[in-house]
């Protein structure tokens, strides 16, 4: 416990959520990741958008970034392009990351950046008080869906498979120890990962739908999903309509600011001559 | 000494300017008139070891320029009217973070899409308040080539200095007009950084003096482990919501513009000391505006000119100077009246002054000032002087 503790920010505690949030399960992960591999805390950056889930990074003892809505995965990407050299983690919201961000996410899982973003995913806008995201459930309510959402959610991790991501995975603050494991993996992947980690908000979503508080939620959370891997020996009429947990897709590819240092090397190779050119081809230097 | 010759356009002046003052990270999304901007930073860049990335959109160029800034880079964006109404939320981030960054907004006749290839300069209160609440920044208007390459050079020292977004503000006509130009040897420019602290013990990220002070800023990955938050935040950069904080924050950040508003104060005048007709304007409408005067000058008129180059803060002592002695001032502006204002606040009623506003994309001719001018000495009423100036109104 005394060697997670150093990971927090001490004087900023205790943390805004409310009791019973699976906000602070997901970050203990991230943070015992980050111990399992060693990395320096001077090396990592962390960076989130606004929510709930975004006050994450503030309790923690790194270079960290709270940005604006939804702009997370864009500041990142700053920071990783300018300083290849740092572990850049991102740490987002459901209405964060697959709403206002949704843009900057597909086009970071497109270029393959190495960042690690790892998606709280309540089902709901827990900040502004439980209206609906578009990871909310088809039928569920929220206080802008109040006859129940009409709208369809998206499969975050399919998108982010679909757009480039070379690693993804899906845990849930109930599954502790593969959430660990999940981001362990995606930390070591040198291009863009993604881990969804499905949190409980008990005091919207949970109210709003009538699950429950936190226990129940979480036991709603254990039933609705089943491990990718015990889901092919089930079958799919025992895994129907239940959420797909771990390993999702791990297919490395070269990471774009590694690309990018080699397209600086080959492009000063071939400008060899160009010391202090600043002003181009100075033809007509006198 | 190497001096440079070159013939080249505004854009490009802005980039070599750039370049010049030391930059290392430029992200940014297409747009006309800028467009430029970003192909040369494109192909300079790398040469140099810096990096370019064209974003998703302009929100996410200004945010990823700000996230370089961060670890203690040059970063630079580049925009006309729409990106920049986009970059609004994350300058203001800038501002209340105090993040350097240089924002060149290469201004084109908007509202909404507007005429993508005409000019225009409506962007002035843009500058100033496109972003919500209370917060500094310094806005910059070239007005020719060599100014381009002055002026973002000063965008970076300003930004580095005050912590601060710079937006150099240009036009379509500034940015694609071709001059020749004299540029200096790279080695005769010293260009600022940020102050840095020395260590990390006992860093406090916003600790300044209460009066305009400007913190130390740590790059990232050295060690320093701080938080950067657009919550209002103490000076150990924590959140808070104690009033007493915001307010003593949002004071020594708008002071910080304030302390220094003689120095940031920049414009060039033109036979101001005995002026009777005072012209006051900026960017490429002053082009325009200078060659009606010195044309109303041969005439025998007591004509002036004074032409901003730092737009905000705004160089009120200039313009509260000339305002003693004239007996009128004309603002030609490629807007319905921004620029004109300010001066008529500055002004207040010393004399009368004169909006003489131009909205059809294209630039102002000499004659259409020097109309105005010479109304004005005959001494035709201000709306009377307007007609007089015929389409520009
Ligand atoms: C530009 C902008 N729009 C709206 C908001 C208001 N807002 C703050 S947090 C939030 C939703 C956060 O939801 P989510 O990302 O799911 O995080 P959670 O709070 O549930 O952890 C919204 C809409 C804002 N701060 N900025």
């Amino acid at each position: 416990m005394s060697d997670i503790l150093r990971y927090f920010r001490q004087d900023m505690l205790p943390h805004i959520w409310c009791p019973g949030c699976g906000h602070g399960t997901v970050t203990g992960a991230l943070v015992r990741a980050i111990d399992k591999l060693g990395l320096s805390k001077n090396k990592v950056c962390i960076v989130s958008g606004i929510g709930c889930s975004s006050r994450a990074v503030g309790y923690l003892d790194f270079d960290t970034v709270h940005t604006t809505h939804g702009r997370a995965i864009a500041f990142a990407t700053g920071i990783k392009l300018a300083r290849p050299e740092l572990t850049v983690i991102v740490m987002t919201g459901d209405g964060d990351c697959a709403a206002i961000g949704g843009n900057h996410f597909i086009h970071a899982a497109r270029r393959n950046i190495g960042i690690t973003t790892i998606v709280m995913n309540n089902n709901i806008y827990g900040m502004t008080s439980g209206q609906y995201s578009p990871m909310t459930p088809k039928g569920m309510y929220g206080t802008t869906a109040p006859y129940g959402n009409v709208e369809r959610s998206f499969d975050l991790c399919e998108l982010a498979k679909a757009s480039g991501a070379t690693y993804v995975g899906r845990a849930t603050s109930y599954h502790v120890p593969l959430l660990i494991d999940l981001i362990h993996s995606a930390l070591q992947n040198k291009g863009f990962s993604v881990v969804e980690a499905i949190s409980q908000c008990p005091t919207y979503m949970g109210r709003k739908n009538k699950i429950g508080g936190a226990v129940e939620m979480l036991e709603w959370i254990k039933d609705g999903t089943v491990n990718v891997k015990a889901a092919a020996a089930l079958g799919s009429e025992k895994t129907k309509g239940k959420i797909l947990i771990g390993e999702l897709h791990n297919a490395p590819e070269s990471e774009y600011t590694a690309d990018y240092d080699e397209l600086i090397d080959r492009v000063q190779r071939k400008y060899d001559k160009f010391q202090g050119g600043l002003y181009g081809c100075a033809s007509n230097s006198d | 000494m190497a001096k440079t010759v070159k013939l080249m356009q505004g854009n490009e002046a802005c980039t070599i300017g750039a370049l010049a003052a030391g930059l290392e990270f430029y992200a940014g999304y297409p747009i006309t008139p800028s467009t430029e901007i970003a192909e040369l930073c494109a192909e300079e860049l790398p040469k140099v070891g810096g990096k370019f990335i064209q974003m998703e959109d302009e929100i996410g160029s200004i945010a990823a320029c700000i996230g370089a800034s961060l670890t203690g880079k040059k970063a630079m964006t580049a925009t006309s009217g729409p990106g920049f109404s986009l970059m609004q939320e994350s300058i203001g981030y800038a501002s209340l973070c105090e993040v350097p960054v240089v924002i060149i907004d290469v201004q084109r006749m908007g509202p909404s899409t507007g005429m993508p290839t005409s000019l225009a300069q409506g962007d002035v209160m843009q500058a100033r308040w496109g972003t919500h609440g209370d917060h500094p920044v310094i806005a910059l208007a070239p007005g020719n080539v060599r100014e381009c390459f002055d002026l973002t050079i000063r965008a970076f020292d300003l930004a580095e200095t005050y912590r601060v977004p710079v937006i150099v503000l240009s036009d379509e006509t500034i940015g694609h007009m071709r001059e020749k130009v004299v540029l200096p040897d790279p080695s005769e420019i010293r260009s600022v950084r940020r102050a840095a602290p020395s260590s990390p013990a006992g860093y406090k990220p916003y600790a300044a003096e209460e009066d305009g002070g400007v913190p130390l800023m740590a790059p990232f990955g050295e060690g320093y482990r701080w938080h950067v938050t657009g919550l209002f935040h103490n000076e150990a950069g924590r959140p808070t919501n104690s009033g007493e904080v915001a307010d003593k924050l949002l004071r020594r950040l708008s002071r910080k513009i304030e302390k220094n508003a003689d120095e940031l104060a920049d414009y060039a005048a033109e036979s101001l000391e005995d002026c009777e007709i005072a012209v006051v304007s900026f960017g490429s409408s002053a082009m325009s505006g200078l060659s009606a005067v010195r044309r109303a000058r041969k005439e025998g008129v007591k004509a002036g000119m004074l032409r901003l180059k730092t737009i905000w803060p705004f160089p009120e002592k200039a313009v509260a100077e000339l305002a003693k002695r004239a007996t009128r001032v004309i603002v030609p502006e490629m807007n319905l009246g921004q620029i004109a204002l300010e001066v008529e606040r500055v002004v207040a009623g010393a004399c009368p002054v004169q909006r003489l506003g131009k909205v059809n994309g294209e630039l102002f001719r000499p004659e259409e000032v020097y109309a105005a001018i010479m109304s004005a000495a005959r001494g035709d009423d201000a709306a009377g002087a307007g007609r007089a100036a015929g389409e520009a109104r």
